[in-house]
C-alpha cells in the first residue's frame, strides 16, 4: 500500500517542489521516496558499454564453474533517468552546509568553497593511477610535498603525513608513532597508559585502545581544563602519553598548556594533540610551540574540505623531529638534480617550482632539475597504514584552500571563528546556562537542564530547530555537561545568520515554558517527523532485500 | 580569498555586544609564550615554502606576542590565480585520457557513467556532516541504506556497513573483528592478498598483539601450471591452529589469479577461524559471491565503482558480514524504521558499538565513512545494474584474456618470456621476462613504452622478494618490515617477482590498444636493443 | 522504584534470586532506568566461571553502553536467550521476563554480603541525592 501511494504521487507529476533540505513531508503511512529497488521494471537499463571488439570465448572455457557465480544478484533494473530523479530528490532530502547554517560543534562546518571542487575535479588531478611511474605524478607529488610543508608551518611541527584518511585515523597513526618512539628507547614495554581528559572526543580513548593502549581519565577542573593536580598523580613512568584537544571541547583554551606538557615530558610521555578544535587558533599559535609532540589535523574541518555526508576527510599527522624515523611509508621527498639537461617535453614531468613558487630554484642558472618521489625505504617506519598515499583528491582542496588564504588569511579565520563564537554565546548566555563563563574559542557548550522544569530535554531543543530552518548544534556531548548543547558557529556565517540563530533559539527557550508539548512533537516540516530508533536498534533492518521488502513493479 | 563575510562594522557590533574592545583580547588566556609572533609571507625561515609573489595582504606581518615563533607560507591568491596555478601543476601530470594504461593492482581503470559524477557533485551531499540529525538527513540515510543493500546483493552477505577507509583498512578491520569475536590472535593471509593490503594488516595487528603468517602461492614448478598463482591449500590446512582468528584470502589475488575459494573456506571454517574473502566487486558480475562460498566477512577496494583514480584516494572499504557478527561491526550502519505516523524513514543504528558510546570500549575507532564514495558506487551499481555488472566482468574477462593469448602469440619462443601463472585469472595477469641485464626487463621495456604513450605493466619487484621491495615479506616481530625489507620467505617459490610484472585490462581498453601494445613490446624485445 | 523483597542487590545495581545453589541474576528497575531503552546484549557462555564483580555480559541501549557484573562467583548454567530477540524485556519486566541468566553459586556465604532490598533502596536514595 505504502508503494502504491508514492507512486501514484510520482505519476501525477504533482508533488510540490520541495523545500531544500526539508522536502514535502509525506502523508502518514506514506515513503517519502522509494528504494532505487521499487524503481524501474525487469529489462530496463541505465548504462551503455562498448562491445566486445575482440573474439569472444565461452567463460566455463576460461573460468572453472565452480568458480562461477550461481544466482544473479538482485540489483536494480532501472533508466539514467530514473537513476537521476531519485538520486537528486533524495539529496533534496538533505541539509547542507550550501543549504544553511550548520552549527555543528566540533565539526566546524565552514563553507567548502566551490573553487576547491573544480580544481580537485582537473583531469590531471583525478585521472591519474597511483601506480603510474613518478615521472609522470611530478604535479602530484610536488603538491603533496608542498601541502606537507603548509601544514608542518601552520602547525609548527617538522614533518607531517598526509596519508591518514580521517581524524581517528591520524589518531591511530600518531600514536602508532608514540609507541614506535617508546620502543625504539626500550621503553615500550613499560608506557602502556594513554591519559585522555573525561572532556575529550570518544575517538580518543577508542583509538588508544586499537593501539593496544590502557586508557586512563584524568578529570576536568573547575575552569574546564585539566586537572593539574590529577595529571600530576597520573603522569609516571608508565605514561605513554596524552591525549589533548586545545581548545578543548567545550571550547576553552587551556592555560596551563605550558605546565601540562612540563609535567607529561618530565615524566617521559609525549604530548599528542588532537586537531579538531585547529579552527580556533589558526595562525595565533601552534601546537608545536605549545610543546605538542604529535598532531593531527582534520582537513575537513579547518581546511574548508567538504565533509561528504560522513567522509570521505583527511588527517595528516605531524610530528618533532624525533618522531620523524617512525611516520608510514612512503614520505614524499624532493630532490634537487644539478646540471642535467631536460629531456622531458615543457611543462611535464620532472621541472622546477609552479610559477608563483620561483623558476626551478634557479640557482645555478636554470639548470638544475627538482624531482619529487616516494620513499618506501624508512627501517623505523610503522609501516604502511593504508593503501597508496592518502585521500589526494581531497589534499589537492586543503592545498586550494590554504594557497587562497595565506597565513594572514588563516589568521583572520581563527580570529572570525572565534569573534562569532563569543558574540553568539553572549547573546545566548542570559537565556541558556553557560556552565563555564569565560571567553570561548571557537565553539561553546551551554547546558538545557533548566528545561527540565517543562520536561523539556536539549533533544527537544534541536529538534525545534530543524523546524527553523537551522541544522542543530552538536548535543549531549561533553558528557560532562549534563544536557550539553555545542555550539560552533566558524568564520564563514554572516552576522545576519548568526543573528537569525539566536532569536530562534531563545524563541525555543521562551516556548519551552508556554507550549511544551509542541517542542517536543518537532520537528514538525521536514519530511520525516522523529524516527523509532529504538525498534531500529532493537530489530535491526540494515538492508533492502526481495523477501521484506516491495520489489519492481511488484 | 577568505571567505569570510564580516565587514569591519559587523566585528565592531560583535565585539561590542561582548563587551570586549579587540578580537585580541578574546585570545588573552593564550599565554604569550605560546603566541606566534610572525606571519610570514616570502622566503620565511621557518616554513620551507617560499613565494615571490604578493597578494592583498603579502609581506610579513608582526604580531601582537613579544616572544614566540613564526609562520611561513606562500602569499594569498585570488581565484583566478589559484585555478592558473593548480592548473599549471596538474599540467606536470600525465594523465589516463593521454596514456593508455595496463596498470590495475587494487586501482581499476573501469568506466565511470556520467550520471555518477552529476549526483555526487550535488552540494546538498557533498556538504553534509554524517547524518546525525535523521529528519534532515534522509537524502544521506537512505543512500546509504541502498549502498549497503547493493554490497550485500552483489557480495551475497548478510549485512553491510556504510563503509571504511579503503581496501587495505577494510581487510585490517576484518582481522580485528575476527580477533575479538573469536578471542585468538593469530591471522593467517595468503601471500596473494594485495602487498599493501598485507603490509596495512601488519600494522594493525602488530599493535594489538596479533600475530600475522603467511600463506605461500603455488608455483609452477612444484604443481603443474593451472594451479600456479593460487594460494597453496594443503599449506593453508598445515598453518591452521587452535590459535588461528581468521584467514584471509583475497579473490581474484594480486595476480589476478581466481582461488579455490570454496575448499579454502569450507577448511578455514571446519577449524572454527573465520574466513575473510577481499574480494573485487566488479569480478563479482561472474564469479561466485563471498556469501555463496560461506565467507564470514567479505572486504574489498571498492573504487572500481564509479570511484575516479585520483592517485590512490579517496576511495571506500566496503565491508560485510554474516550476521550474527554485526555487534563486532567497525563503522557506521544505517537502519530503516519509521516515525511515529509510520512514514518510513532512515537512521544510523546500533551506535552503542561506536567509539562515542563506549569509547575504549568500542568496536572500532572510526567515526566516518566514505560516505561520498559509497554514494558514488551506489549510483554505479543503480546504473549499471543486474546486466551491466555482469556485462561490464564479461568485457575484463575476454579482454584481458585477449591481451594474454596474443602477447604469448607474439612472443612464443622468446627466451624467459613466459606467463608464469597457468591458473584462471580475471582481469589481470603476471608475465615473466628476465630483467638482469638492464637494457632488458620490464623496466626498460616500461621506458620505451612510455614514449608511445603507454603505461605498461606493473613490475612486482617492488612488492615481491627483492632487497627494497615493499612486499610484506616474512618478518613479523618490530618494525621495519613495513618499511620494505621483505624477509626471506617474501618469495613465492619457483615464482622469479624481479622479472615479473602485472598487467591490468578494463572494458575501457581496445583491441586496438592492445595490438598496439603487443607490438611495441614486441618490437623492443625482438629488436633486441 | 520498585524493590521486590525477594531479592538480593548489588551495588552495580544487579539482583539475585536464590532458589537452592542457583541464583537467577538480572538488572534492577532503577539501573534499566539509567540506561535507558536496552537494544541488545551480548549474553555469557553456558559453563562460563565468573568471580564475583568479573563481567557477565555486554549490554547496550541507545545512551550508552555498560557492562554486568557478576553479584556473586559461580558457574553460568542458564541464559535467557529470548533477550537477544527482545532486548526490551529488560526495560519492561527487570525482575521477570528481563532475567539475564542463572548462576551455579560457587560460595552461598557471598550472597549475604549483598544488600536486601530495605538497604538497596537508601543506597539508591543515596545516588539520587548525589
Amino acid at each position: 500500500m505504502e508503494r502504491m501511494s508514492s507512486v501514484r504521487g510520482q505519476v501525477d507529476g504533482a508533488r510540490e517542489q520541495p523545500r531544500p533540505g526539508q522536502g514535502r513531508r509525506g502523508r502518514a503511512g506514506d515513503v517519502v521516496e522509494p528504494l532505487i529497488f521499487e524503481l524501474g521494471s525487469e529489462g530496463r537499463r541505465g548504462y551503455s558499454l562498448p562491445e566486445c571488439d575482440v573474439p569472444e570465448r565461452r567463460i566455463e572455457d576460461l573460468i572453472p564453474p565452480e568458480c562461477l557465480r550461481r544466482d544473479e544478484p538482485h540489483l536494480p533494473e532501472v533508466s539514467e533517468v530514473e537513476v537521476i530523479r531519485h538520486f537528486t530528490r533524495l539529496s533534496q532530502l538533505n541539509y547542507g552546509v550550501d543549504v544553511g547554517f550548520y552549527p555543528l560543534g566540533s565539526c566546524t562546518m565552514k563553507y567548502n568553497p566551490k573553487v576547491n571542487e573544480d580544481v580537485a575535479g582537473l583531469p590531471g588531478f583525478t585521472r591519474l593511477h597511483p601506480y603510474e611511474p613518478e615521472e609522470l605524478v611530478q604535479g602530484a607529488l610536488e603538491l603533496m610535498y608542498e601541502l606537507e610543508g603548509y601544514l608542518a608551518a601552520i602547525s609548527g611541527m617538522t614533518r607531517v603525513t598526509l596519508q591518514p584518511a580521517a581524524g581517528a585515523h591520524g589518531e591511530l597513526t600518531g600514536l602508532m608513532m608514540i609507541k614506535a618512539y617508546h620502543e625504539h628507547r626500550g621503553e615500550g614495554g613499560r608506557r602502556r597508559k594513554v591519559i585522555i581528559p573525561d572532556s575529550a572526543h570518544g575517538t580518543n580513548p577508542a583509538s588508544a585502545t586499537l593501539c593496544g593502549y590502557q586508557v586512563v581519565e584524568v578529570k576536568s577542573d573547575e575552569r574546564g581544563g585539566v586537572d593539574i593536580a590529577d595529571l600530576r598523580a597520573l603522569a609516571g613512568e608508565d605514561t605513554a602519553a596524552l591525549m589533548l584537544t586545545n581548545p578543548n571541547t567545550l571550547g576553552l583554551f587551556d592555560e596551563n598548556i605550558v605546565e601540562i606538557a612540563r609535567i607529561v615530558h618530565d615524566s617521559g610521555g609525549l604530548l599528542y594533540y588532537d586537531g579538531a578544535n585547529m579552527n580556533a587558533t589558526l595562525g595565533i599559535a601552534r601546537p608545536g610551540d605549545m610543546g605538542f609532540d604529535v598532531v593531527h589535523f582534520n582537513l575537513h574541518k579547518t581546511f574548508s574540505t567538504p565533509h561528504g555526508g560522513g567522509g570521505p576527510g583527511a588527517g595528516p599527522v605531524g610530528v618533532k623531529a624525533a618522531l620523524e624515523p617512525f611516520l608510514p611509508v612512503p614520505t614524499v621527498e624532493r630532490e634537487v638534480i644539478p646540471g642535467e639537461p631536460a629531456e622531458r617535453e615543457p611543462g611535464r614531468g620532472y621541472g622546477g617550482r609552479d610559477g608563483s613558487a620561483g623558476q626551478g630554484g634557479g640557482e645555478n642558472g636554470g639548470a638544475e632539475r627538482v624531482r619529487y618521489w616516494l620513499n618506501f625505504d624508512r627501517p623505523l617506519s610503522i609501516g604502511r597504514i593504508r593503501s597508496f598515499y592518502g585521500n589526494f583528491g581531497v589534499l589537492v582542496k586543503a592545498y586550494a584552500y590554504i594557497r587562497a588564504l595565506g597565513a594572514g588569511g588563516l589568521r583572520r579565520v581563527a580570529e572570525n571563528a572565534v569573534l562569532n563564537a563569543n558574540y553568539v554565546m553572549r547573546r545566548l548566555s542570559g537565556h541558556y546556562i553557560l556552565p563555564y563563563d569565560r571567553h570561548c574559542k571557537h565553539e561553546f557548550v551551554l547546558s538545557g537542564k533548566d528545561l527540565a522544569e517543562h520536561g523539556i530535554h536539549t533533544m527537544d531543543v534541536a529538534k525545534a530547530l530543524l523546524d527553523y530552518g537551522f541544522h542543530a548544534p552538536t548535543i549531549y556531548f561533553p558528557d560532562i555537561i549534563k544536557e550539553a548543547i555545542m555550539i560552533e558557529p566558524t568564520e564563514t556565517e554572516p552576522k545576519e545568520m548568526l543573528d537569525a540563530f539566536v532569536d530562534a533559539m531563545i524563541d525555543i527557550k521562551e516556548r519551552a515554558a508556554r507550549e511544551p508539548e509542541k517542542l517536543k512533537a518537532a520537528p514538525e516540516t521536514t519530511v520525516v517527523g522523529r524516527l523509532d530508533e529504538v525498534t531500529a536498534a532493537r530489530r535491526p533492518k540494515l538492508r533492502w532485500s526481495l523477501s521484506t521488502h516491495s520489489g519492481p513493479g511488484s | 580569498m577568505d571567505y569570510i563575510p564580516n565587514t569591519d562594522r559587523d566585528r565592531q557590533e560583535m565585539l561590542d555586544a561582548i563587551g570586549v574592545a579587540s578580537i585580541e583580547e578574546l585570545f588573552a588566556d593564550i599565554p604569550e609564550e605560546v603566541r606566534l609572533a610572525h606571519l610570514m609571507h616570502p622566503d620565511g625561515p621557518t616554513g620551507r615554502a617560499r613565494s615571490t609573489g604578493t597578494g592583498p595582504d603579502g609581506g610579513n606581518v608582526d604580531l601582537p606576542a613579544t616572544i614566540g615563533g613564526s609562520m611561513s607560507l606562500p602569499a594569498p591568491m585570488s581565484e583566478y590565480e589559484l585555478v592558473r596555478h593548480m592548473e599549471e601543476l596538474a599540467r606536470k601530470n600525465g594523465t589516463l585520457d593521454e596514456y593508455v594504461c595496463f596498470r590495475g593492482a587494487g586501482a581499476y581503470d573501469h568506466f565511470i557513467p556520467s550520471a555518477v559524477s552529476h549526483i555526487t557533485g550535488r552540494s546538498e551531499f557533498y556538504t553534509a556532516y554524517t547524518p546525525y540529525q535523521a529528519e534532515v538527513s534522509q537524502g544521506t540515510l537512505t543512500s546509504i541504506f541502498e549502498y549497503q543493500s547493493l554490497i550485500c546483493e552483489l557480495t551475497g552477505m548478510d549485512i553491510s556497513n556504510a563503509s571504511l577507509y579503503d581496501g587495505a583498512s577494510a581487510v585490517a578491520e576484518a582481522a580485528v573483528l575476527a580477533h575479538k569475536f573469536t578471542k585468538r590472535d593469530e591471522v593467517l593471509v595468503s601471500e596473494a592478498v594485495h602487498p599493501e593490503h598485507r603490509l596495512t594488516l601488519r600494522t594493525y595487528a602488530r599493535n594489538l598483539g596479533m600475530v600475522v603468517r603467511e600463506i605461500p602461492v603455488l608455483a609452477g614448478l612444484s604443481t603443474g601450471m593451472t594451479e600456479a598463482g593460487r594460494t597453496d591449500i594443503d599449506a593453508l590446512r598445515d598453518a591452521i591452529t587452535d590459535r588461528t582468528a581468521c584467514v584471509i584470502m583475497q579473490n581474484p589475488n594480486f595476480f589476478g589469479v581466481i582461488e579455490r575459494m570454496r575448499e579454502a573456506s569450507a577448511l578455514v571454517r571446519e577449524r572454527g577461524a573465520l574466513f575473510v574473502a577481499s574480494v573485487d566487486p566488479i569480478s563479482l558480475g561472474l564469479l561466485a559471491p563471498p556469501g555463496e562460498y560461506g565467507a564470514d566477512i567479505a572486504v574489498g577496494e571498492g573504487q572500481a565503482l564509479g570511484n575516479p583514480l585520483w592517485f590512490g584516494g579517496p576511495y571506500l572499504g566496503f565491508f560485510t558480514c554474516r550476521a550474527d557478527l554485526v555487534r563486532y561491526m567497525p563503522g557506521r550502519l544505517v537502519g530503516e524504521t519509521r516515525d511515529a505516523a509510520g512514514r518510513r524513514g532512515f537512521v544510523l543504528t546500533l551506535q552503542a558499538r561506536e567509539q562515542h558510546v563506549r569509547r575504549e570500549r568500542a568496536t572500532s575507532n572510526i567515526c566516518s565513512n566514505e560516505a561520498l564514495c559509497a554514494l558514488a558506487a551506489a549510483v554505479y551499481l543503480s546504473l549499471l545494474g543486474k546486466t551491466g555488472i555482469r556485462e561490464v566482468a564479461r568485457l575484463c574477462l575476454q579482454k584481458s584474456h585477449y591481451l594474454a593469448g596474443a602477447l604469448s602469440e607474439r612472443l612464443k619462443g622468446v627466451e624467459g618470456f613466459r606467463l608464469p601463472f597457468g591458473a584462471p585469472f580475471f582481469k589481470e595477469f603476471v608475465a615473466e621476462f628476465p630483467g638482469g641485464d638492464p637494457a632488458h626487463g620490464w623496466d626498460a621495456i616500461n621506458r620505451r613504452l612510455l614514449a608511445g604513450k603507454i603505461i605498461g605493466p606493473l613490475p612486482l619487484a617492488r612488492f615481491y622478494g627483492s632487497e627494497n621491495s615493499e612486499g610484506a615479506g616474512g618478518g613479523n616481530s618490530g618494525r621495519g618490515n613495513g618499511a620494505g625489507r621483505a624477509g626471506k620467505n617474501g618469495m613465492i617459490r619457483g615464482f622469479r617477482p624481479g622479472n615479473a610484472a602485472l598487467f591490468c585490462v578494463t572494458e575501457k581498453r581496445t583491441r586496438a590498444e592492445m595490438d598496439r601494445l603487443v607490438d611495441a613490446i614486441a618490437n623492443i624485445i625482438l629488436s633486441g636493443d | 522504584m520498585n524493590y521486590p523483597e525477594d531479592l538480593r542487590y548489588s551495588k552495580k545495581h544487579e539482583w539475585i534470586r536464590i532458589d537452592g545453589r542457583r541464583a537467577t541474576v538480572g538488572i534492577t528497575q532503577y539501573a534499566q532506568d539509567q540506561l535507558g531503552a536496552v537494544v541488545g546484549i551480548d549474553l555469557p557462555e553456558i559453563g562460563k566461571a565468573v568471580e564475583r564483580d568479573e563481567e557477565l555480559a555486554d549490554i547496550d541501549s541507545m545512551k550508552t553502553a555498560d557492562v554486568i557484573y557478576a553479584p556473586v562467583s559461580g558457574t553460568v548454567v542458564e541464559v535467557n536467550s529470548t533477550l537477544e530477540e527482545h532486548p526490551e524485556y529488560i526495560n519492561d519486566d527487570p525482575y521477570g521476563e528481563g532475567w539475564i541468566c542463572v548462576l551455579e553459586v560457587a560460595d552461598p556465604g557471598e550472597v549475604d554480603s549483598l544488600m536486601t532490598a530495605g538497604e538497596y533502596e537508601a543506597f539508591v536514595r543515596g545516588l539520587r541525592a548525589e
